[in-house]
């Protein structure tokens, strides 16, 4: 496992080869693009990528075009981690005959429909089976390449095609699933949540995965402009203020420990730097309606439920807490 | 030419028999998850690797679809794979059936009949591999285990030929041939080795212009499985469709080689012929209800009755110009079908066949039987009365139930 004080320089990341090229069709301000580019800018040497069905296979390689610059493959959308333990077993079984020498890093990607959802029990199945492999969950918040629906990583209140913002139902009314915390239950080395807002823990996080020996799961908070109705410049911004809000909070465990990581960390040591969730809220056209009087209680719902989780994150991480 | 080998004889069920096959072909990954009556073969292979006896990475997935889809990534990384499964375990992998083929992976995958559920019966029926069979996948149906072990050491080199490069499911019975001990005549490892060879990867022409391996290569980086939109996929899918009718031609070459090896041949690798040649009445079927019909042919034999039976050894691809050859002198043909489309007009083989014989001048009578539905058996009296039905449609000229249900109280 890597040295935690370890890190990327800019400069090394902008003079290694992009492995996941420009060119391809994603939309303006596209979160999950990004996550894909800085995860593909942490490799450590050779690397096989299996992706889900969703929005970055669909934009990264329309025949007879690819983006990839490393061996890619693509075959469904529940399996990918059924994909990346074949891939393993396949290098496995190669070394085993002496016809690979050299060791090869697998990854996953999968947006959050893939993994919440459709894709959890190839995934928890690869996770209990021990497959060394990375597993990139890219979350923005609900299915986006079929047309915004809402999934189980799509967070209460917010308006989907299919937990529409009605008169009497007013968006989504469940709860986001805490994926990352299922991995950890599954007592796999590595698991950590990461924001494109924060490109170097992110980086370090997903180095850190690929050294694991044994399954690892990165969980990548990538908005969404078109989803989430924003404007594309403010895809960073609204990736950052999900962490200065705690909604969306940096940690990581190893082998089951949890730690914070210090961007949030520093919400925990002065809690007058954490923001409300109206503020992140507002910004987001999905919410807007939030913001009728009729629906307005729902913020402090929200808000309630992340200072909980909050709190309850705190505690894991051994850090006492003052309310705020 | 190859002399044929020294043979050991072990009992086996069929079961056992495939996982043998496994064994001696030199597989690199094996990915399954178990149901009846396909768990045997699993069973054995974990003995094998539990026991040091095989190369293999051995995974026991959390479902069929996984066990599938780690198949395919596996293969897709250029080494040798193959799983097993039945009914619901086949339907879950349905989906992935389709990518398998579709990524041109050369998986081979036995498949022990069974009915599927509602109601809920673990016998035998065709239903299962039936439903699949526009997948693409090649598909043999076996008649004993000697045949299933015999065939599953063939599929790996039909699957994995540069002219095929498509999955092959190699289907057997349950029950009557997944867990009936029979005399298996079992060559040696290295026979078996030599004959199976390593796999060799083809190469392509990758979007750079550039000749690469066709696999998951490090050194030659390539994108497998595609977003493929109306400008290309339909081109894909033709090609599909070339690979699996070249495929008839290297099923019978690889079939006639092995039988040089081993002295046991299958007709020709897609179609056997028992009796045909001068046949005015005949039955077609596919599996081990072959073996009973062939006993039903003897008894009409000796009392002068001109039966005879085909039966459809490869069904994908369909050999058409052969079934036609065997049937169209044949004056009244009944096929029997393990399986049932509902709504449609008979069984899958029975449209098959008759579709075939349509434009045949001789025009024989057609008719069909549904049986054994659920493990019901196919005992000799009933498929006695099926041939004594077209005797009738012999002396007549005429046929008045086109479908019929054999077996089953009405």
């Amino acid at each position: 496992m890597a040295d935690a004080s370890w890190r990327f320089t800019a400069k090394e990341i902008v003079e290694k080869p992009e492995l996941f090229t420009s060119g391809h069709r994603a939309c303006a301000g596209c979160g999950p693009a990004i996550a894909l580019r800085q995860v593909m800018k942490a490799t450590r040497g050779p690397t096989i990528v299996t992706n889900a069905t969703g929005c970055m296979e669909v934009v990264s390689t329309i025949y007879p075009y690819t983006a990839w610059k490393v061996p890619w493959i693509h075959t469904a959308f529940e399996n990918v981690a059924a994909n990346a333990s074949g891939i393993e077993a396949a290098l496995k079984a190669m070394k085993r005959k002496g016809e690979l020498q050299e060791h090869v890093d697998v990854i996953a990607f999968a947006g959050d429909g893939g993994t919440f959802d459709i894709g959890i029990q190839a995934l928890s199945g690869a996770a209990e089976r021990g497959h060394d492999f990375l597993y990139v969950l890219y979350d923005n918040e609900a299915y986006m390449n079929t047309g915004i629906q809402r999934s189980g990583g799509t967070p209460y209140g917010a308006s989907t095609t299919t937990s529409p913002a009605g008169k009497v139902i007013p968006g989504k009314p469940q709860f986001k699933k805490p994926i990352a915390d299922i991995m950890v239950a599954h007592n796999i080395p590595y698991v950590a949540t990461a924001s494109i807002a924060y490109w170097q823990d992110l980086l370090i996080k997903t180095r850190k995965g690929l050294e694991a020996e044994g399954p690892a799961f990165l969980h990548v908070f990538a908005p969404c402009p078109r989803g989430w109705r924003y404007d594309t410049s403010k895809t960073i911004e609204i990736a950052r203020l999900a962490v200065e809000t705690c909604i969306f909070p940096l940690w990581e465990t190893v082998d089951g420990e949890y730690s914070l990581s210090p961007q949030s960390k520093i919400m925990a040591l002065k809690p007058e730097r954490k923001k409300l969730v109206r503020e992140y809220l507002k910004m987001q056209r999905r919410f807007g309606h939030l913001f009728r009087p009729k629906f307005e209680h729902m913020i402090d719902d929200i808000q309630k439920n992340i200072d909980k989780r909050w709190n309850k994150l705190l505690k894991k991480c051994n850090i006492k807490h003052k309310d705020s | 030419m190859e002399t044929i080998q020294q043979q050991k004889v072990l009992a086996l069920n069929g079961d056992e028999a495939v996982a043998l096959a496994v064994k001696q072909s030199d597989v690199d990954v094996v990915a399954a998850y178990p149901i009846t009556p396909q768990t045997i073969i699993v069973e054995k292979f974990s003995e094998y690797v539990a026991d040091g006896e095989v190369n293999t990475e051995f995974v026991c997935t959390e479902s069929e679809h996984s066990a599938l889809t780690a198949c395919l990534a596996a293969s897709a990384t250029g080494v040798r794979t193959f799983t097993a499964s039945a009914s619901a375990g086949l339907a879950l992998m349905h989906e992935i059936l389709y990518v398998t083929s579709g990524c041109r992976a050369p998986v081979v995958m036995a498949i022990a009949n069974r009915a599927l559920s509602a109601p809920i019966n673990i016998h035998c029926d065709h239903s299962d591999s039936m439903v699949e069979r526009d997948s693409s996948w090649i598909q043999i149906y076996v008649e004993n285990s000697q045949e299933a072990y015999d065939s599953i050491i063939q599929a790996f080199r039909i699957a994995e030929h540069p002219n095929v490069l498509l999955p092959v499911m190699v289907c057997l019975d349950a029950f009557f041939l997944s867990h009936t001990l029979e005399n298996v005549q079992v060559l040696p490892d290295e026979t078996i080795q030599k004959f199976v060879g390593k796999r060799q990867i083809p190469l392509i022409t990758a979007h750079e212009g550039k000749k690469v391996p066709f696999k998951l290569d490090t050194a030659n980086p390539i994108t497998m499985g595609p977003l493929d939109l109306y400008d290309y996929y339909f081109e894909h899918k033709r090609q599909q469709e070339e690979a699996i009718k070249r495929a008839s031609k290297i099923i019978t070459q690889i079939h006639s080689e092995y039988a040089q090896l081993s002295g046991r041949r299958y007709g020709n690798g897609l179609i056997e012929d028992y009796h045909l040649e001068d046949a005015e009445i005949a039955t077609v079927c596919v599996g081990s209800t072959a073996g009973t019909t062939k006993s039903v042919v003897d008894t009409l034999r000796a009392k002068g009755v001109k039966a005879g039976l085909l039966r459809l050894r490869t069904f994908r691809p369909l050999p058409v110009t052969e079934i036609v050859s065997a049937l169209e002198n044949v004056k009244a043909v009944a096929v029997m079908d393990r399986s049932n489309s509902f709504g449609g007009h008979g069984g899958p083989i029975f449209h098959e066949i008759r579709h075939a014989l349509y434009d045949t001048k001789t025009h024989p009578h057609v008719v069909n039987y549904i049986y054994g539905l659920g493990g019901r058996d196919m005992p000799q009296n009933t498929i006695q009365n099926i041939y004594k039905n077209l005797q009738e449609i012999l002396e007549t000229n005429q046929v008045k139930r086109y479908v019929q249900f054999a077996g089953v109280r009405e």
